[in-house]
């Protein structure tokens, strides 16, 4: 449950991070593939080393797409409908790895913003990214 | 038992030697208390712990935090044999303590974040992978005697 301030909170931070979405994504990929080698497995057809122009443009994508959805999360089903069936019916993740992933994007968050990812903006952006996974994975079954 | 490499030896060691225990402990069971207001339930002689406020400012939270910190340093001393180390830590939280084991994991997820947080880009995915190494050998050892 997101308070009126909390949305407001998620939705500054992604504003703020949009014109660095690259690096952001980028490091959150990188650190799922080095913690989690299984989640590697998703992306077998693509060179995601370090610094590669695929994880890069890979994970630009995935954090505008959060950054999209914390514009108005009351909305978050209807903005990603087309995300939740490209993700329910071809690529077919394991849910888990929205848990990892999240971790992860929370880590670099936090070796991004330092002291300004205060407990309150921690909570508040795990809720997010809970929500935001969750939304995501409704059309898996 | 669990196999260290050297590399592994040495940012684990130098994360420790790095830090302040009285900076890091507090911030690190705040974080937790806020971020799982769940886990508060263990805390409930501590006094005021309904706001984020609240808990930033309480004096046994940090206190506790410091000290939960330094519960660390018993699987730094003993690397080749952190399971052993934690037996009667365990059978404490499991019997005495009644604390479900998944708040270990979520504790030690809120440090994870709290040094990164402190070590900013030298944080990197390779240290992520150490440190979380270490933290999941000592969460493990910490669940061995719930029964």
């Amino acid at each position: 449950m997101l308070s009126a301030r909390e949305k407001e909170l998620i939705s500054e931070i992604w504003e703020r991070l949009t014109p660095v979405a690259e690096d952001i994504g980028a490091e959150a990929l990188l650190r799922m593939f080095a913690t989690q080698p299984g989640s590697k497995t998703y992306f077998s057809h693509l060179d995601i080393s370090p610094s590669s122009a695929h994880l890069r443009s890979h994970g630009q994508k995935i954090v505008l797409a959060i950054a999209e959805g914390a514009k108005d999360i009351s909305q978050l089903a209807i903005t990603l409908g087309p995300l939740q069936t490209l993700h329910a019916y071809q690529l077919r993740i394991d849910p888990t790895n929205f848990k990892f992933f999240s971790h992860c994007m929370l880590v670099t968050l936090a070796a991004h913003m330092r002291k300004d990812f205060t407990p309150v903006a921690h909570a508040a952006m795990d809720k997010y990214l809970s929500a935001f996974a969750a939304v995501l994975s409704e059309k898996f079954r | 038992m669990v196999k260290w490499t050297d590399e592994e030896r040495k940012v684990i060691s130098s994360i420790f030697s790095n830090l302040d225990y009285d900076d890091i402990g507090p911030k690190a069971l705040r974080r937790c208390l806020v971020v799982y207001p769940w886990t508060q339930r263990h805390f409930s002689s501590f006094g005021d712990l309904t706001t984020a406020a609240a808990i930033m400012k309480n004096e046994k939270v940090a206190a506790h935090g410091t000290k939960v910190l330094h519960g660390l340093d018993r699987a730094l001393k003993n690397m080749n044999n952190i399971k052993a180390t934690y037996t009667e830590l365990s059978i404490l939280h499991s019997e005495k303590l009644h604390v479900d084991p998944d708040n270990f994991r979520l504790l030690a997820d809120c440090l994870t974040i709290t040094i990164a947080a402190k070590m900013g880009e030298s944080f990197t995915a390779a240290t992520q992978v150490i440190f979380q190494k270490f933290l999941c050998v000592v969460v493990s050892a910490l669940g061995k005697q719930y029964h």
